[in-house]
């Protein structure tokens, strides 16, 4: 797994690459908090290039939605999120709790 | 039949992952099922690693995929607490995002995943059978 993140003024894109299972998960989650512990609740995650995610996963990405929707001070997006991810996310029921865009450059413009 | 024994840390799951997808691959099935299946092992996997080996050192557990006719059939067997997932309340999935609750999600996905799942307990230890027919 392999996290980058590109700071823009008003939100941050985190890139996820690879695979974020049980093993991966606390270094995903990890990064997410060095976004939100840096005041930035503004997030769109480009899940292009991951290519596996188990609910170890989905949790990460419950508990940083949960942080940056509060006091209404941010939002977490999903961008091009690939069909087999976005399957479980539709079985976990977690499609209905982020907006999901097939283009990133939409998804850092609705932040 | 091909039984591995893993070490009961999260480091193997890529491992476990790996041998259901040989097997599943090797017995036909699509790779949007295949995925399906890592899932469902992943999970099941992470169950035995996360609660019935919970503060547990050195442990192991073994997994055993096989083909019988078009079904595939995937067995952990692990000798730590038991679990029984059929007790696991199935998550309220149209719970606002405060009161999501993400316990028992692991569970819910491979019963969604795979066509059964059957968990037994016993002094031999527990043993989780799921199994998924070919489409």
């Amino acid at each position: 797994m392999e996290v980058t993140t590109q700071e823009f003024k008003h939100c941050d894109l985190i890139t996820v690459k690879g695979r974020v299972d049980s093993s991966t998960a606390p270094q995903f989650t990890k990064e997410l908090e060095k976004a939100t512990n840096n005041g930035r609740y503004k997030i769109a995650l480009d899940m292009s290039e991951l290519e596996y995610m188990s609910s170890a996963g989905f949790r990460a990405l419950l508990a940083t939605q949960r942080n940056c929707k509060r006091y209404n001070r941010g939002e977490v997006v999903l961008a091009r999120v690939p069909d087999r991810i976005r399957e479980a996310l539709e079985l976990a029921g977690f499609t209905e709790l982020f907006r999901t865009f097939d283009d990133t450059t939409e998804a850092v413009g609705s932040l | 039949m091909p039984s591995i024994t893993y070490p009961a840390r999260f480091e193997f799951l890529d491992e476990i992952r790996d041998m259901v997808a040989d097997i599943a691959r090797a017995g036909g099935f699509s790779e949007k099922t295949i995925y399906s299946l890592q899932l469902a092992a992943d999970e099941a996997a992470t169950n035995i690693i996360e609660h019935a080996y919970a503060g547990v050192k050195n442990a192991s557990f073994s997994v055993t995929c096989e083909m019988q006719g078009d079904k595939i059939i995937i067995m952990m067997h692990d000798n730590g607490k038991s679990f029984d997932s059929s007790a696991v309340k199935e998550p309220n999935l149209k719970a606002d995002l405060a009161k999501r609750q993400i316990g028992g999600l692991g569970v819910y996905l491979m019963r969604k995943l795979m066509d059964t799942v059957h968990y037994e307990s016993s002094k031999a230890g527990n043993v989780l059978t799921m199994t998924k027919r070919r489409e």
